[in-house]
């Protein structure tokens, strides 16, 4: 831009140069605080982490050692019942909005629904389901949580799969159809089978969600000092143990919250950033962008 | 690859073959595919509606004792089983709204760096790292705010803001470090990404035509930007202000850690505080006594209530500032 | 019921049916596309429609394979018969469309497969499973497409987005022509492509209206000319002049066709 040959008042530009600066310099302000928790995070979950954290019990208060190892398990036990459930009615949902409701007025309020339900404050669907389940059948359970988790998770696996949908051109809607492909199996095989690797990935984002999620799971999975395997009892789950061993005397206790929170970081790390790699990349070079 | 009798190129030879078996189309089974996918679909107002319905079931005996009186009750003794939500209330909005106070000006800071000035590369790593920050566990911010922050708000930043403001009645000491001004720092951070990305995105959804129409008239960057993006993407922006403004009321583990969890209604902001989410996180699985448990679930449901206005609202805001009409946009030729 | 009705699935050679549309009228919300349109498409022949774009052409042809009714809000009136068979009174719509292949105007080839997988898809998701008989098909209507020999060697490596346009776009034919049609409707099938490979799209069509019933729409005149026996002029939507291409070109009945091909609007 050149000052000079299009006249613009020195005041002006001056304001110019001020606002930039005030944008640079508040983006260093957030950046670099940001960076730091990050570093600081990584850093001191890194100098805690070691293979006894992974396969160990967790000792009694107050002695040194031991490890996570039935935390682990729990959490995954509640993944995999919690996707059994989540991941089937999120993609169905998400299927409905961008093929068979898109632009209609039901599709609209199951959106809107989709993302009020993500806006509620994942510890009020905790206390449903402790009033639900935990309360009728007395004691608390992976169930229990795992279904609370599932609530969370169809919001996130529905808007995901919608968008990831209508990525894949119409152009091929068409031609599926216009083979004689009956419509399911146009969704199924051709549309669905495009944004495939997008989807997966909008699981994995779900699943990193889920995986750190801590106050549904306080009355329902409730926690287990023990390794249970069983989804009708209660199970210890890894931000579970994080918050307890967080909020307790012992400095040993303090490093393993911190390597807990590590291994929760790198999860997210890992399924942002391949989450990135497959929206990045898009269906360009396909000749089928649409209508012209 | 079977032979065929066929010369390469003949591409008028029929085929020698008998009809292709082909299964005759079902019309079941694309309307029980149909049917599928609604029944999920719907399954998210049934969620939403076992969420109200549970809460006001299990809330009524609360609701019948106390009535409205329960907005406006500061007393939470389960001993003398008398029970009022304005603490958490005072406690939840204050903090929330503290936070917003910190993190808009920032966040849409960010937002405009990144979208305007900022150089492309570095443009994709900040971009990734919102993205990454808005996805980290409330409970690993907890962590780092009660083995990092907290102190810190002790040691240094609680004693200066006294020593500078203590003439007000907004610091002063005692000064722990689990306050509601550090969960209001700690929910500041875990929503400026969310702020930022969504607006960031606000703002590119502005046609460029409108920044372009600008600066033909010989704007300066920063007039382009406030009068052809930041005017048209108003609407929207305050749709994110409110997003974060419902993640932050909702926030729960991140906050427990740090506030202080203490049921008070007091103007120092350097003093322990309360909110509906931590109550529910620390009193709920012990509550005793059916009138405790249920103003709990009370409490739940005024959480829930706020939450779906507020989101709502929000969501409403943002599509308006972004719809382009995303419903009839197949040809027409 | 006209008994002579070929049941879908037959070979194309000798049967391929004639269109009959009366009184076709079609809706995109509520702007009325198509008005009133009344034609004969004879069997085994290439008919042109010809006209400026959105006078209701690419409308028409959606219509006669009942894809016109996958687009929301839309509305279909009057009557396409199939050879005598009424195709919205009658069957199911994915009946019909593999009755009446189609091919777009821009190349749509399933990015995921390969070449091979493309050409059998229309087969595969139908149920069709054997495997001697898939590969019959792909390679005959490959080679129906003059592609053939071109990809051959690279049937099953080589992915269906991963060629030329012009390529591309004759394998959209090769895999409509695999589901063994009787009729094949082009809509604009070269507007996409480079002089060479709309030549040979053209000898593709000139081949094959032996054996299909062909409709082509075109804004191009000259290739109505060159490839069509019939011709029909559109315009806002109604059929203005349908007639022999030599005709319409030569001395067409109706004023506003006779601007339109001498070029004094559009």
């Amino acid at each position: 831009m050149n000052g000079r040959a299009t006249g613009i008042s020195r005041a002006r530009r001056f304001t110019d140069h001020i606002a930039t600066a005030v944008a640079v310099g508040r983006t260093a302000l957030v950046l670099v605080p940001l960076l730091l928790v990050l570093g600081y995070m990584l850093g001191k979950g890194a100098t805690s982490l070691n293979a006894a954290f992974f396969l160990h019990s967790p000792l009694p208060p107050g002695e040194t050692g031991g490890g996570m190892a039935p935390a682990i398990g729990g959490s995954v036990l509640l993944l995999i019942v919690a996707s059994a459930m989540g991941v089937p009615l999120g993609l169905g949902a998400g299927i409905y909005l961008a093929e068979h409701g898109r632009g209609t007025r039901t599709a609209h309020a199951v959106r809107f629904t989709a993302d009020v339900l993500n806006g509620i404050p994942s510890i009020v669907i905790g206390i449903v389901l402790y009033l639900v389940l935990v309360l009728r059948q007395h004691h608390f359970s992976a169930f229990a949580g795992s279904v609370a988790l599932a609530m969370i998770m169809v919001p996130i696996i529905t808007r995901t799969t919608e968008e990831m949908l209508l990525t894949v051109p119409d152009a091929l809607r068409d031609a599926a159809l216009g083979l004689g492909i009956p419509p399911w199996r146009t969704v199924l095989a051709i549309v669905l089978r495009t944004a495939a690797p997008g989807i997966v990935t909008g699981c994995m984002l779900a699943f990193a969600r889920i995986a750190g999620e801590t106050a549904p799971l306080l009355f329902t999975a409730f926690g287990n000092q023990f390794g249970s395997a069983d989804p009708r009892e209660p199970v210890a789950a890894l931000p579970l143990q994080i918050f307890t061993y967080a909020l307790s005397p012992y400095d040993d206790w303090h490093r393993q919250a911190w390597a807990g929170a590590l291994v929760l970081l790198l999860l997210i790390a890992a399924s942002v950033t391949t989450m990135r790699l497959f929206s990045g990349r898009g269906l360009r070079g396909f000749g089928a962008d649409g209508p012209s | 690859m079977p032979s065929l009798d066929l010369t390469p190129g003949s591409a008028a030879a029929p085929s020698p073959r008998s009809p292709i078996p082909f299964v005759r189309s079902s019309r079941w089974a694309d309307l029980a595919f149909s049917a599928a996918i609604r029944t999920c679909a719907f399954s998210l107002f049934a969620i939403v509606l076992l969420l109200v319905a549970v809460l006001f079931a299990n809330a009524s005996l609360s609701l019948h004792s106390f009535g409205w009186s329960f907005l406006s009750r500061s007393s939470w003794d389960p001993v003398a089983r008398s029970f009022g939500s304005l603490p958490f209330l005072f406690g939840t909005l204050l903090s929330s709204l503290l936070a917003l106070l910190i993190a808009v000006p920032v966040s849409l800071g960010v937002a405009v760096f990144v979208l305007d000035i900022c150089p492309a590369p570095f443009r994709t790593f900040v971009a990734y790292l919102t993205e990454l920050l808005a996805a980290i566990p409330s409970i690993v911010y907890g962590l780092w705010g009660l083995f990092v922050l907290v102190p810190l708000m002790r040691r240094f930043a609680g004693p200066a803001l006294v020593r500078a403001f203590g003439w007000t009645d907004l610091f002063r000491e005692p000064n722990f470090g689990m306050s509601l001004l550090t969960a209001s720092f700690i929910l500041a951070i875990m929503i400026v990404p969310i702020i930022a990305s969504v607006s960031r995105d606000l703002m590119r959804a502005v046609p460029g035509d409108q920044r372009e129409a600008v600066l033909a008239l010989g704007a300066t960057r920063w007039e382009a930007l406030r009068l052809g993006v930041l005017r048209n993407a108003r609407l929207g922006i305050l749709g994110t202000v409110l997003l974060g403004l419902g993640r932050a009321l909702g926030e729960t583990m991140a906050v427990t850690m740090v506030i202080g969890n203490h049921p008070e209604i007091s103007a120092n902001l350097l003093a322990p505080s309360y909110t509906l989410a931590s109550v529910l996180a620390n009193e709920f699985a012990e509550a005793i006594g059916h009138l405790y448990l249920s103003s709990l679930v009370e409490i739940g449901l005024i959480l829930l209530l706020i939450s779906v206005l507020v989101n709502g609202l929000a969501r409403a805001l943002v599509w308006a500032a972004t719809r382009r009409g995303d419903g009839l946009q197949r040809r027409a030729s | 019921m006209v008994p002579s009705v070929p049941e879908p699935g037959s070979t194309p050679d000798t049967q391929a049916p004639d269109i009959q549309v009366e009184r076709l009228n079609a809706w995109y919300g509520s702007a009325h596309t198509l008005r009133d349109v009344t034609l004969h498409i004879p069997a085994r022949q290439a008919t042109a429609l010809i006209g400026p774009s959105g006078c209701g052409k690419s409308t028409f042809v959606r219509c006669l394979n009942r894809m016109h009714e996958t687009g929301a809000g839309t509305r279909v009136e009057g009557s396409v018969r199939l050879g005598g068979l009424d195709i919205y009174a009658a069957a199911q719509a994915a009946d019909i469309r593999r009755r009446v292949g189609m091919v777009f105007q821009r190349p749509n080839p399933f990015p995921t497969m390969s070449v091979y997988d493309n050409v059998a898809s229309g087969l595969r998701l139908n149920g069709v499973r054997r495997k001697r008989l898939l590969d019959e098909v792909v390679e005959h209507s490959l080679r129906q497409a003059a592609l053939w020999d071109e990809v051959k060697d690279s049937l099953r490596t080589r992915s269906g987005a991963n060629l030329s346009l012009g390529q591309q776009q004759r394998l959209c034919i090769a895999r409509a022509l695999a589901v063994e049609p009787e009729v094949l409707l082009l809509d604009e099938p070269a507007s996409a492509l480079d002089p060479i490979s709309t030549s040979k799209i053209e000898d593709l069509i000139y081949e094959l209206k032996t054996r299909y019933t062909i409709v082509l729409v075109t804004h191009n005149m000259q290739q109505a000319a060159r490839v069509a026996e019939r011709t029909g002029f559109f315009l806002d939507g109604a059929l203005v002049e349908f007639d022999e291409t030599k005709r319409i070109f030569t001395n067409p009945r109706d004023r506003l066709t006779e601007d339109y091909i001498t070029g004094r609007f559009g």
